[in-house]
């Protein structure tokens, strides 16, 4: 399946364990649920990512944020907001490095928002044309506040001329 | 007034060739009707009863007589010759093209405006005390930090899906004229324990369906903090608000059901993290946006007031005009005058494009070119020299503009009702002029005093009933039309919500209940006691007992 990661369309590696299924081979994510249940294995396995959804809490996964690769995070329609918080706070608060990625209900239009806090791959939906997608991102280019990217307040910006 | 940078013209600019794009795409079918209309809706594009309908922003009730001038030539142009000033500040089309809109953007945008975020889940306009720069009883004009938050707010990318949309009012002045303790974030400009400026925070108020008055989640904040504070507030909202039902989805209910003390320690424990996030701003930050709302070259002479006062002895429709729509400013041979949009027959807010374009020549020659508009549905023309108001007054009156109601019973608030909105229950216009055309004697107007009207068509509270001293409320009864009323609310100061006084009259009645409500008035009242305090004092039990005698 095709991604866009880092505003390219790229080839998707991972796949995605539903809850109580055997694990495939390769990368693979989970549900939050599944990482604490079975945390142990999974860290010895290695190529697990986390599936957070909009209510599940950041704090149950702190302190194992070093070993997991790929966060995604679930976006089941247009109006959840909870994920760009997450995104946020993951990277600015708990300096997450891995990668954070949209999925569900992502389009065109949220993308610049959700990269600004964070996000950098995004599963758009089949039924989206990739090339219109990735439009988005440069569509305005003016940010008058700081998020989990390097903008800075507008008004500091200003009075440093 | 605050006037772009290249920031800001960019961003407007590249909105409105974002939104063409989102146009087109609906229109090949790549983005479905819902898909559409939450973008639209961030760019204040709703589709109503019978049209789409335009809300474009002017924050914090602040124009220019240029702007005006756009408005009006949209109006005619795109539009059927006529505008609707709202109670957040803002104006609305509603009888544009979809066609047309990103057209109508463009000539927004040529003039510094726009209509981001005038709509959907997301901060919206900020509103601002009418009077701020420029009332006797302001301790600091207001208006630099509404700026600050519109910049701040504007395509906020952490917060742009929030579980509802969320209002900011903010004030300087003793008074409360700006409602804020009915706001998610209301800020009063205090003066704390050393003397400092900074800000009173309440959270959690609102209208609607549930209408609670705010609660005081910090005594003082300073004035650098403004940001990281509301940030820390918006991101507590954004994770915890509800999002599983529409209605129980404002920070009104997150806050009611917390409860104030826990909800402000989540607050203050995001806070604690974020507050160093890069939103701290600095006190020339601050002194450069104070810049653009300087006071402008007032220049007043000895004789304008001597002249006023002769031309009031001489005209008493002139000097009551002077009385009941003007207001004293903080520069003395100076005066505030309001310019009513409640004229008998025309529905509240309402403004031609002849009068846009009239009122903004006005502004122009008499009030430095600026213009205001207020929550209670009228416009302002703020620095208005003592002896030129005559003048300013034969032009209103030319306009139909100078009907002398204001703070009367019919300067009235009015949501659009039936005739605008799919979700209403009665229709508000017809009421409203059901109400002008029975208390037509200006004269028992005066008497009875300050009176604050405010209607709704449905329990959706647009028209902000349950806080007017007096409220109006439409409901369904089998098919046909009612109203509740609903007695002694205030939003300001002493906000509190009115109580219904029992079961509700039908259409054609309200305007002589509320004669019987009056007459009742004018009997309890004390000296010099206004309607809402009379209520107050009394109880609604003799109002009550009036209204229904006939029906026990
Ligand atoms: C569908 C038809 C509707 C119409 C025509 C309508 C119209 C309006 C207008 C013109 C305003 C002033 C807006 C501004 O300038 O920002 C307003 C405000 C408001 N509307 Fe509506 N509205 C509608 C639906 C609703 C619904 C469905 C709700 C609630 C669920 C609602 C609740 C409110 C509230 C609470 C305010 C402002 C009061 C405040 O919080 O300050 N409206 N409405
Ligand atoms: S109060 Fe009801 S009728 Fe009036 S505009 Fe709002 S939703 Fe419509």
């Amino acid at each position: 399946m095709q991604i866009i990661r880092n505003q390219r369309v790229e080839e998707d590696t991972w796949r995605h364990a539903p809850d109580g299924e055997p694990l495939a081979a390769g990368q693979v994510t989970v549900s939050l649920k599944r990482w604490l249940e079975e945390r142990d294995t999974l860290i010895a396995r290695g190529d697990v990512g986390v599936r957070l959804a909009p209510a599940d809490e950041l704090a149950d996964l702190l302190a194992d944020l070093p070993t997991i690769t790929l966060i995604v995070l679930e976006f089941p329609d247009i109006t959840e907001g909870r994920g760009y918080t997450q995104a946020r706070l993951l990277r600015t608060r708990h300096g997450y490095s891995g990668e954070i990625r949209a999925t569900g209900d992502v389009q065109h239009d949220q993308l610049s928002f959700m990269q600004r806090c964070g996000v950098d791959s995004f599963v758009v939906r089949e039924d989206r044309d990739m090339d219109d997608a990735l439009a988005a991102f440069g569509e305005v280019s003016v940010r008058y506040q700081p998020a989990a990217d390097d903008e800075t307040l507008i008004f500091h910006r200003r009075e440093q001329g | 007034m605050y006037q772009y940078d290249n920031y800001d013209q960019t961003l407007v600019n590249e909105r409105v060739a974002q939104f063409r794009g989102q146009v087109q795409r609906h229109l090949d079918g790549k983005l479905s009707d819902e898909e559409f209309r939450q973008l639209r809706l961030r760019n204040g594009l709703y589709y109503q009863l019978h049209a789409y309908m335009f809300r474009i922003a002017v924050p914090y009730g602040l124009f220019s007589s240029r702007q005006m001038h756009t408005l009006a030539h949209c109006a005619r142009t795109y539009d059927r010759g006529y505008g609707h000033f709202t109670t957040r500040q803002n104006v609305q089309f509603n009888w544009p093209e979809l066609e047309d809109v990103a057209k109508i953007m463009e000539e927004l945008a040529a003039v510094q405006m726009h209509a981001i975020q005038t709509s959907g889940n997301v901060v919206r306009n900020v509103t601002a005390d009418q009077y701020a720069g420029v009332a006797a009883d302001e301790l600091e004009d207001p208006r630099p930090y509404c700026e600050i938050l519109r910049q701040w707010s504007t395509l906020h990318p952490e917060f742009c899906w929030l579980p509802r949309k969320f209002k900011i009012g903010v004030t300087g002045a003793a008074e409360d004229r700006a409602a804020i303790r009915l706001h998610d974030i209301g800020l009063e400009l205090v003066r704390g324990e050393d003397g400092e400026v900074g800000f009173k925070v309440f959270v959690g108020g609102g209208m609607g369906r549930t209408p609670i008055v705010g609660k005081v989640v910090r005594e003082f904040l300073e004035k650098r903090h403004l940001l990281t504070y509301v940030e820390a507030v918006l991101r507590v909202y954004n994770q915890l608000g509800r999002r599983d039902d529409n209605t129980k989805a404002r920070i009104k209910i997150l806050v009611r059901s917390l409860g104030i003390k826990r909800f402000r320690k989540l607050v203050e424990a995001e806070w604690e993290l974020s507050r160093d996030d890069g939103l701290e701003l600095t006190d020339a930050e601050i002194e450069r946006m104070q810049g653009f709302f300087a006071p402008p070259d007032y220049q007043p002479t000895a004789e304008g007031a001597a002249e006023l006062e002769q031309q009031v002895a001489a005209d008493k429709s002139f000097a009551r005009w002077v009385k009941r729509n003007t207001r004293p400013h903080k520069v003395t041979g100076y005066r505030i005058a309001i310019v009513s949009l409640k004229a008998p027959g025309a529905a509240p807010g309402d403004l031609t494009d002849t009068q846009m374009d009239g009122i903004a020549d006005l502004a122009e020659r008499f009030s430095f070119g600026e213009l205001r508009s207020t929550h209670e549905q009228n416009l302002v023309l703020a620095d208005v020299a003592e002896g030129e108001l005559q003048a300013l007054w034969e032009g209103l009156k030319a306009l139909e503009l100078a009907t002398p109601n204001i703070g009367t019973l019919n300067d009235m608030i009015c949501c659009p009702g039936l005739d605008f909105c799919a979700l209403a229950k009665a229709s508000t216009i017809p009421v409203a002029a059901q109400i002008n055309e029975k208390f037509d004697d200006l004269d028992y107007l005066y008497d009875l005093g300050e009176l604050k009207l405010k209607m709704s068509g449905c329990m959706n509270g647009c028209g902000h009933h349950y806080v007017g001293h007096l409220g109006l409320l439409g409901v369904d009864k089998k098919g046909s039309e009612w109203y509740q009323i609903i007695l002694g609310g205030s939003a300001s100061n002493d906000a509190v919500l009115g109580r219904r006084i029992g079961p509700a009259v039908p259409l054609d009645e309200v305007a002589n209940v509320i004669e019987k409500i009056l007459t009742l008035y004018v009997d309890l009242r004390e000296e010099g006691e206004r309607f809402v305090d009379t209520v107050h004092r009394t109880g609604i039990a003799p109002f009550k007992e009036r209204v229904y005698a006939d029906h026990t």
